[in-house]
């Protein structure tokens, strides 16, 4: 059981952290915008 | 699209969850294996969901190769990136899986290997991608990610060509499954394509607002010397 429910947990911590990256470069994008509209 | 964004997510979001309980709960456990079988509700359609966007890469590196249409080469990065995110879900649980029920974490047997060859070629492209400034880095990485998804195929038929110590396809190649795992097992798949398929569009909508900046950034950074003068 405890194999189980480690696999169900790793294959939702890779996707999280996956989104979590995105999240970053979506903040990213967003200061090199605000950057670009302030020159 | 803003608004419906969160409603499409929260809709996934309670599909997936519900599909988590058919698998953990409802399914019937297996009599060989008990409930550590229930892995494969998992590892099953993170596999097919990484060969789908393999697929996008392939054809999407063909169409940019020919027309060098950018639009084609995001999509090509973006079926590249998100196709290692599934197939490391499936390398990954497949060990978890296999120290149970083979007494092993790993075999170096035709179908692990060759899926891990698969992710290496991806994670190359991606390295190529990340680390590479040439102008031509686009049309290298479509070769590469022709060759990629030339080894897909193999990956899936390798079970029915040689004899492995990986279990024989759930459907089709002699394989059997009991109909009310296999219908848990596809609607697990289902959940895991619109899981992707919102992650998808919105990394197509940042890769195509990054490179719109990119552009402005460039464009500022030529028209910045002229105003010194």
């Amino acid at each position: 059981m405890n194999f189980l429910y480690l696999a169900y947990t790793v294959t939702w911590v890779i996707h999280i952290v996956y989104l979590g990256i995105l999240l970053r470069r979506y903040s990213q994008l967003r200061k090199d915008v605000d950057d670009l509209n302030k020159k | 699209m803003k608004s419906i964004f969160p409603i499409l997510a929260s809709l996934a979001g309670i599909f997936l969850g519900y599909c988590a309980y058919l698998a953990l709960v409802v399914a019937p456990t297996d009599q060989m294996q008990g409930d550590i079988y229930r892995i494969i509700y998992y590892h099953v359609p993170s596999a097919w969901t990484a060969f789908i966007l393999f697929t996008v890469n392939l054809v999407a590196s063909i169409i940019f190769l020919i027309w060098r249409n950018p639009k084609a080469d995001m999509h090509a990065l973006i079926g590249a990136e998100m196709g290692v995110v599934f197939l490391s879900v499936n390398l990954t649980t497949g060990p978890i899986w296999a120290r149970p029920v083979w007494g092993i974490w790993w075999t170096w047997d035709w179908r692990l290997t060759s899926t891990l060859v698969v992710w290496l070629i991806y994670v190359s492209y991606l390295m190529l991608r990340r680390f590479s400034s040439a102008g031509e880095t686009p049309v290298m990485a479509a070769v590469v990610g022709i060759f990629g998804a030339l080894c897909v195929p193999f990956v899936y038929f390798s079970i029915w060509f040689f004899r492995t110590q990986h279990p024989q396809p759930v459907i089709g190649g002699g394989g059997s499954m009991d109909p009310q795992m296999l219908h848990v097992l596809l609607l697990n798949w289902l959940a895991f394509l619109c899981f992707g398929g919102l992650v998808y569009w919105s990394r197509y909508r940042y890769e195509f607002f990054r490179r719109e900046v990119d552009a402005a950034q460039a464009m500022r950074e030529l028209a910045e010397p002229r105003r010194a003068r």
